[in-house]
């Protein structure tokens, strides 16, 4: 399979009146063509903003890219002009939000906010742009929709707005889709029915997906590769079921143990991850878990660990890896750490 | 077994008959009036009991009314009709001294821990609100219970004289729990407390929720939409569909052998976070989105989507029905003529 995306070394920092907060301090991770790569994390661990880095959303100043290289389809995004990414935004690369409601223009139509990029990027006359949205429409499973297409965002509903940013970031057949909480704001049935239609729609279209989220069940539904992401860096990348089925670092242990699951019985405990994530405006120069890691050990809030090669898809950011380090408990994935206190 | 065999069957379902009921709400109605005659029948006829010493979920997706239930039975809103019986006395029907204790009794936790704080105010005075409208404490005993209150939550005292910006959401949440344990009440309503925070957080405060049940024997009302997360917690669980409650029993029966087809399928929409029980299951996708309450459908207001509905539900409404013992469910499938 060839990369379709390959992100080097990326450090973006925002200047604030506190000083820089880091929020992506070299991460690295690719996706090929066809498949569904899931960044994990907590809020403020960087997945958004490498995202937006990604589609070059990110408003400079206060945002630098400070370093790194995102190869996209033989260019170095960070590197081409604002002229060429806008051409490559919406065509090539497009991007769900998580609020369908604050993502939506309100004063145009739907129809019109899909027709835009089809005037824009494909060059359609105006009537075939409309054709070619109402067929996007009913793609996307949008009932009625010449009658919808006339129709304002403020007389959707939420899980039809949401399909409507998917037909408008579909409507140029971009190779890249990038997914950010796309159903975080959803109902659970709705949730379901966005996660099939995307599902379907990557058959057909071959489209390659990176997915942001917070929810692992989600993660498991629809992810071919996962990326845990925290405090600004990748702790873990591998497949969907190493990283479920086998999981290295204490924090991806954490995360999953943390989670109540249907079949979780009502006497067990949650095993919640202690503290908070630190700040990145001074962050640890070691490993930035260690503060809330049951494992930790001197070198990790010294050093920050490399990244150690499990597997050709698997690597894990950890000094438990060390052929030194003693043996934690660990590839037991719910049990994994002992209970807090 | 079918789901009608079992529902025929009498199963050694726990006698819950001897625990005191401690909040009682039969018929319970909140309507909305719009203007031009319109009307959201936000809650439109729930009964239910609440046993002392329990954790009673609910769940449902956006406005399905679980929060208005909440809102309504903290005396937020009154009631358009129904009752509502906390320790004998019907709520809205209290004054005086009454009320008063009845709002000590009573306390709640919000969902959005940014908005339910005054920013305005030190944690020592959010805390301690409660306190001094009660006369419970004053002065040096007033300081020393909310400081109390915090190591209890799992602060300090040095936050005490703290604004609420300077903390993070999870420590926003725990401030809120101290603000509504300070008068030691026995009920608390939990509407969405750990919706608005981290994976990694909420499980420290639904530790935190559960630990203090223990300690002082509160009684919750868990509101929330994350499936899981109320399986976990609660001793039973109600689901609530668009005003109505559709089905109630106990989490592991509820969850194990769901009954209402609105039931199967919001637990077979939950995400399961286990990539090969993910791929084996089967999914029952509902279609369309749940329709105004401002203009419900005739009959079973789930007969819009629902995947078994029949010629029946347009017509009537469902009975409100314990199918098996201690497991209540409001749908035409379980009718007796079905048999």
């Amino acid at each position: 399979m060839s990369k379709l995306l390959d992100v080097r070394d990326l450090h973006v920092s925002f200047t604030t009146y506190n000083g820089e907060v880091k929020a992506v301090r070299g991460v690295n991770f690719y996706v090929n063509k066809g498949e569904t790569v899931a960044i994990v994390g907590e809020s403020g661990c960087g997945k958004s903003v490498t995202s937006q880095t990604i589609m070059r959303l990110i408003p400079q100043p206060p945002g630098i890219i400070r370093h790194g290289e995102i190869h996209f389809a033989d260019r170095d995004l960070v590197k081409v002009s604002d002229k060429q990414m806008e051409k490559i935004r919406g065509s090539e690369l497009a991007m769900i939000f998580q609020d369908p409601m604050t993502s939506l223009n309100p004063t145009m139509t739907v129809g019109r906010q899909i027709t835009e990029s089809l005037i824009k990027h494909q060059k359609l006359g105006s009537s075939k742009a409309r054709q070619k949205a109402i067929e996007l429409l009913r793609m996307v499973g949008i009932p009625s929709p010449e009658s919808r297409a006339k129709q304002y965002p403020h007389q959707f509903s939420g899980g039809m707005r949401q399909r409507a940013m998917i037909a408008i970031a579909l409507s140029c057949r971009p190779k890249l889709l990038i997914a950010d909480e796309p159903t975080t704001a959803l109902d659970v049935t709705i949730q379901a029915q966005i996660i099939d239609l995307m599902k379907r729609l990557q058959e057909k279209f071959g489209t390659s997906i990176i997915l942001i989220t917070h929810d692992l069940g989600v993660v498991a539904d629809i992810a071919d590769r996962v990326v845990v992401m925290y405090a600004g860096i990748v702790v873990e990348t591998g497949t969907l079921h190493e990283v479920f089925f086998n999981p290295h670092h204490p924090y991806t242990w954490g995360l999953m143990a943390s989670m109540p699951r249907l079949d979780l019985h009502h006497e067990q405990e949650l095993l919640p991850i202690s503290g908070s994530p630190p700040d990145l405006i001074s962050p640890p120069k070691g490993c930035p878990f260690a503060a809330r890691c049951r494992h930790a050990m001197k070198v990790c809030t010294e050093y920050m660990p490399e990244m150690t090669d499990l597997s050709s898809t698997h690597q894990v950011a950890c000094w438990l890896e060390h052929p030194m380090a003693p043996k934690a408990n660990k590839h037991t994935g719910r049990n994994g750490g002992e209970a807090d206190e | 077994m079918s789901k009608q065999e079992r529902a025929n069957q009498v199963t050694k379902a726990p006698a819950k008959n001897n625990r005191e009921v401690i909040l009682s709400v039969k018929g319970l109605k909140k309507h909305f009036h719009l203007g031009s005659g319109q009307v959201v029948k936000a809650v439109d006829g729930v009964s239910f009991d609440v046993y002392r010493g329990e954790t009673f979920g609910l769940v449902g997706e956006s406005g399905c009314g679980k929060s208005t239930i909440g809102r309504t039975l903290i005396r937020l809103y009154n009631a358009t009709e129904g009752s509502v019986t906390f320790k004998g006395d019907d709520i809205y029907q209290l004054k005086g001294k009454k009320l008063k204790e009845f709002n000590q009794k009573m306390q709640m936790i919000f969902q959005d821990p940014y908005a339910s704080l005054n920013p305005r105010m030190t944690v020592l005075n959010i805390v301690a609100e409660g306190l001094d409208i009660h006369g419970l404490a004053r002065g040096e005993e007033r300081r020393k219970r909310v400081i109390d209150l915090l190591k209890v939550v799992g602060l300090n005292a040095e936050h005490a004289n703290r604004f609420p910006h300077e903390f993070s959401g999870g420590q926003r949440q725990r401030i809120g729990i101290a603000r509504a344990l300070a008068v030691k009440p026995e009920f608390i309503i939990a509407d969405e407390p750990i919706s608005a925070l981290d994976v990694s957080i909420q499980a420290q405060v639904v530790n935190l929720l559960r630990k203090l049940q223990k300690e002082h024997g509160l009684t919750y009302l868990f509101i929330a939409h994350d499936l899981s997360m109320v399986k976990y917690i609660s001793d039973r669980v109600g689901v609530m569909y668009l005003g109505n409650m559709v089905e109630l029993a106990n989490s592991e029966e509820l969850y194990g052998h769901p009954l209402h087809p609105y039931t199967e399928a919001l637990l077979s929409a939950v995400p399961i976070p286990d990539p090969d029980a993910s791929k084996k299951r089967e999914r029952i996708i509902l279609e369309g989105d749940v329709p105004s309450p401002i203009n419900p459908p005739s009959g079973c207001r789930f007969r819009t989507r629902c995947p078994k509905v029949m010629e029946l539900c347009a017509i009537a409404a469902p009975e409100w029905k314990e199918v098996v013992p201690n497991h209540w469910v409001a749908c035409h499938l379980y009718d007796k003529e079905q048999k």
